[in-house]
């Protein structure tokens, strides 16, 4: 673990001044994107930007774990499924009437189904991190890997709910006083959760755990000898950034009215851990560029030839050999570590 | 930071961007979506689907039943999100109203209800899954190839036909697999003296065989698609039980491309399917020679189920004058299936999933001694599926 | 007793192969702290020039140095352009690449020779069963089981016994030493990266036959293979030879008699999906089980 990567986030960097305003910036443009969509009759922009912002916000979770936690963990896809499948289940249930195991009442409201979401992954997150922080280095990528590959072969196997083939749900889940059902209404909700949630992460990064966690990932062995539990804080890393890809995984089901064990799939954790790492690992607005310039590289890729997959892996490999720190650090004179 | 670095980076913003603004094309001819699986194992099922649809067009001279058409196709990737976000894409920014070509389950699961809800039509060239056959049959949901469970009903019914009373089951542990188990043992009047789950994914079957001999049964149900499928029946063959136990099985353990990943081995298999490549009648001929002529690749169940998808659509939009605007409309032409199926005979049923005939094959020796699959009798006449009764249409 | 004596037959068989793709993997991870994401490709590759050849020459004999050359040039390859410049960098930058690298071979592959699976015949001489006495078992299997065992023992008497073995020990533990002392270690590298590859086209070689050649079948197996490294120690080839040996007879076993335990307890079709469910999880759940106890693995190879 000592190799992984991720810089100060407190470090000053020498950038010029005009960089502060570029998130403002693409705040401006992703609320003008619906509505600059529409007018030019594509509005299937909309639905492409709406799961961009929510594979961000699983990508900017995921690098809670990765870039202050220096956790790389190749099993996020895990916390992503189980968020969608809780959201899944309780649909189901709400839908039907029927309780869950016979005394959970289902629910078909946004917030509590959300909320239900992320505690379910933080309590995965939570076992698996207390067992997969025994180890460290290589072992931890694997271990992370293994216990995500259960739960895929468990939900494969979990006919009740679809097994394979997965969970519909008839309707999206609802928010008072909000259409849902109108995609637009969807990608602003889906936008403030994003904001909401880069907001708490940005605390997190400069608070006092997140420079704790800094020094852990710097040296250990050092912040050991000064008493500093750093079992503990990494392992809290790991469940808050559990909590975050589960709040992903459960808004991607209910946009995607439908959950299914291939939302779990190692490639998943892949692509995860790809996003950060193309836009920054350990950066605030980093993982949300590299969600954006994936899956925008993909969608413009396999529009253009089917074997769009001949020019995507030289690309990441390109990426991986050349842009060392990712997108958000670029235009900085100050490269990544 | 480099000036080249900056530049390649610029160049992939700017691809995101282009993304994000590419688009929307010409209006005149009819935009047909085909969302299909090209990469991966189950790719070349995909291929063979969109090979044989846009073989049709074609023929017709770039039209069906008349009317030019323009097919758009994307690979899902096996990915049901990435299938709902193409199908998505098709609809909104390329205004396609009608879509195909989804090759598999959960794909079709993810997608097909999103197309519905959005006023669009699909037409199912493969994927038919109970969910969408029964309480969920929809007006604008056609399906062209076979309701799931009846290609394992036709196998139960064949090994009753054939005369076994003790089978072996096997199929991969996912829906589509525990449907196929089902589905047979809803048809076969003998015992199961064995039943086993193969894992998702699962290539080597060494352990499977062992259970096999040791069971003693007459036959071996067993459905594995596509690559699976080669691999078990070779495996089959190493552990010497293919001249032991014979096998039956449905269409998709034994297709072409099956067949000649396999050769002599598979000699004396049992197939049941509801189309053969040598069906005797003008418009399985015609098709046959216009595919071996355009592709000289085996022909396999898919590609003539994406043939018949593309005459089926062709026909309504025929009687339509090439409007689907009108999905009542079209609904009524596609009803009526006014086209010549290469399987012969061909209805909808009341779940607007087909009514057709199902026929036993068995794998032998043509002249040149080479394995082909061949006909031998109808085992199903006019068979429609155990969810249709479920459908309020 | 004959049925369990034949399915441990299988669950070592099961192991050889995944020994073979294990060992290169260990090594280079071992000797150069590379993850390769893409060591199932170089199976896949393997696999494929092999069928290729085969089907072209009808000769299984010329099909194997085919596999092997293929498998190692294009390992080699991989070094020489994109690996090379990932050893000084952390395992994030050498997961993308090497993901984006399985994505590139995968499409090359369909490009190629196209989606339909390939398929290669057993040769005529291993073809069939032999009889073991208490049962019968296919005599390519053996062959497999054979070539594996003798690759393995070749491979340690590389390692303990040879100029060339004792740079890759010293390079697994003592990596700045060798590179003090002078040793040109981007030569013994790039050795050491094709000799992973060869392994890794021999074994994909010799699945032909038995499995189908197609896209994707390097990803099905290299999951497997991580777990069998991650079991048996990072860098350590014996290992590697216990992991895998320990989960070919694991996953086995638990595929052929955990359905007839739970049907002790159950009904039947409830059990086998069960049994389904566990027996696919049950790797994995070992290599937790293992990491937890012994966090470096059964061998660890820095001690």
């Amino acid at each position: 673990m000592d190799k992984a990567r991720g810089s100060d986030p407190m470090k000053k960097s020498g950038s010029p001044r005009w960089r502060g305003f570029l998130p403002l910036v693409g705040l401006v443009l992703l609320v003008a994107l619906p509505f600059a969509a529409q007018a030019f009759g594509q509005s299937a922009l909309t639905s492409l930007a709406t799961r961009m912002l929510i594979l961000a916000i699983a990508a900017s979770a995921l690098n809670i774990a990765l870039g202050l936690g220096g956790l790389v963990s190749f099993g996020h896809a895990a916390f992503y499924g189980v968020g969608a499948y809780a959201v899944g289940i309780l649909t189901t249930h709400g839908a039907s009437g029927m309780p869950f195991l016979g005394f959970v009442p289902g629910s078909e409201h946004l917030a509590v189904n959300l909320l239900v979401a992320m505690s379910v992954s933080g309590i995965v997150a939570g076992l698996i991190g207390a067992l997969a922080l025994r180890t460290s280095g290589v072992p931890f990528i694997m271990i992370t890997l293994a216990f995500a590959q259960m739960l895929f072969f468990f939900f494969v196997a979990l006919k009740a709910y679809g097994g394979d083939d997965g969970l519909s749900m008839r309707r999206r889940n609802a928010l008072p006083g909000l259409n849902m059902r109108d995609d637009v209404t969807f990608y602003f909700t889906s936008l403030t959760i994003l904001l909401a949630w880069l907001g708490v992460s940005a605390r997190l990064f400069h608070s006092r755990f997140g420079l704790l966690l800094g020094g852990i990932r710097q040296s250990e062995r050092r912040m050991q000898a000064i008493g500093v539990p750093t079992v503990r804080y990494r392992w809290l890393a790991f469940v808050l950034s559990g909590v975050g890809t589960g709040l992903a995984g459960g808004l991607m089901a209910v946009f995607g009215r439908f959950v299914s064990p291939d939302m779990m799939h190692w490639t998943q954790s892949g692509e995860l851990l790809i996003m950060v790492v193309l836009g920054g690992a350990g950066t605030i607005f980093g993982p949300v560029l590299g969600a954006f310039a994936l899956i925008g590289l993909e969608t413009l890729l396999a529009g253009w030839t089917e074997h769009w997959q001949i020019i995507l892996g030289p690309a990441l490999v390109l990426m991986a050999l050349t842009f060392r720190g990712g997108l958000a650090r670029l235009g900085r004179s100050e490269q990544g570590p | 930071m480099s000036v080249i670095r900056k530049a390649a980076m610029a160049a992939a913003a700017g691809m995101s961007i282009l993304a994000l603004t590419g688009g929307a094309g010409a209006q005149e001819p009819l935009k047909i979506g085909m969302v299909t699986t090209l990469s991966g194992p189950g790719g070349y099922l995909g291929q063979d689907i969109r090979d044989a649809f846009n073989l049709a067009v074609e023929m017709g001279g770039g039209k069906l039943g008349g009317t030019p058409v323009q097919v758009l196709v994307e690979d899902d990737a096996l990915k049901p999100g990435q299938g709902k976000q193409i199908a998505d894409k098709f609809m909104k920014t390329d205004k396609v109203k009608l879509l195909t070509g989804i090759v598999f389950s959960n794909v079709a699961l993810a997608v097909v209800p999103d197309v519905l809800d959005n006023d669009g039509i699909y037409v199912s060239p493969n994927a038919g899954p109970s969910t969408l056959a029964g309480k969920e049959c929809h007006r604008n949901y056609f399906v062209v190839s076979w309701q799931n469970d009846s290609l394992h009903e036709s196998a139960g019914q064949n090994a009753n036909n054939l005369g076994y009373k003790k089978a072996f089951i096997l199929a991969p542990n996912y829906q589509a697999g525990k449907d196929a188990l089902e589905g047979f043992k809803r048809m076969f009047k003998g015992e199961i003296v064995g039943e086993v789950f193969t894992r998702l994914d699962q290539t080597d079957f060494a352990a499977e065989m062992a259970q096999i001999r040791n069971a003693k049964p007459d036959v071996v149900f067993q459905f594995h698609p596509g690559g699976a499928g080669i691999a078990f029946l070779r495996q089959y063959q190493q552990a010497g039980l293919i001249e032991a136990i014979p096998m039956v099985v449905p269409s998709p353990s034994m297709d072409a491309v099956t067949l000649k990943a396999v050769g002599a081995p598979a000699l004396g298999l049992n197939v049941s399917a509801q189309w053969n490549s040598d069906f005797d009648n003008p418009a399985n001929k015609e098709f046959v020679v216009a595919w071996t002529k355009k592709y000289n690749r085996p022909i396999t169940y898919y590609a003539s189920q994406g043939y018949d998808t593309a005459l089926a659509i062709g026909a309504a939009l025929k009687a339509t004058g090439g409007k689907v605007a009108d999905a009542e409309a079209f609904r009524t032409a596609m009803l009526k299936a006014d086209f010549k199926s290469v399987r012969g005979n061909f209805k909808f049923g009341r779940n607007q999933h087909p009514v057709q005939d199902w026929y036993s094959m068995r794998v032998e020796k043509d002249e040149a001694g080479n394995p082909i699959i061949k006909t031998r009798e109808k085992i199903l006449s006019e068979v429609g599926d155990s969810y249709a009764k479920d459908c309020k249409l | 007793m004959a049925l369990l004596l034949e399915q441990m037959l299988n669950g070592v068989q099961l192991g050889v192969m995944l020994f073979l793709l294990a060992a290169g993997l260990t090594l280079i991870f071992g000797i150069m702290g590379v993850i390769n994401l893409a060591h199932g490709s170089l199976y896949m590759v393997g696999a494929y020039a092999a069928a290729f050849v085969a089907q072209a020459t009808g000769s299984f004999l010329l099909a194997i140095p085919a596999g092997l050359a293929a498998a190692a040039l294009v390992g080699m390859t991989i070094e020489f352009t994109v690996v090379r410049r990932l050893y000084a960098r952390d395992h994030l930058d050498q997961v993308l690449a090497t993901f984006g690298l399985i994505l590139f071979f995968n499409q090359l592959v369909v490009l190629m020779f196209g989606r339909q699976p390939m398929f290669v015949q057993i040769p005529p001489a291993f073809a069939g069963a032999i009889d073991l006495g208490l049962f019968s078992y296919p005599v390519y299997r053996l062959c497999i089981i054979a070539v594996g065992l003798a690759t393995a023992g070749a491979l340690f008497w590389l390692i303990q016994r040879t100029r060339l073995g004792m740079l890759v020990r010293a390079g697994a533990t003592h990596r700045d030493m060798v590179q003090a002392l002078g040793v040109d270690v981007r030569l013994l590298y790039t050795v050491v990266f094709g000799l992973g590859a060869l392994l890794a086209g021999l074994a994909g070689l010799m699945s032909g036959p038995l499995l189908s050649v197609q896209v994707g079948m390097g990803e099905q197996i290299l999951i497997l293979t991580f777990v069998v490294v991650v079991i048996g120690g990072l860098g350590s080839v014996s290992g590697a030879f216990a992991g895998a040996l320990l989960v070919g007879i694991v996953d086995t076993s638990l595929r052929a008699f955990l359905p007839g335990l739970l049907r002790g307890i159950m009904t039947g079709s409830e059990a086998d999906a069960l049994a389904g469910g566990i027996s696919a999880m049950g790797v994995y759940l070992l290599m937790a089980i293992v990491l937890l106890v012994r966090p470096k693995g059964l061998f660890p190879a820095h001690g």
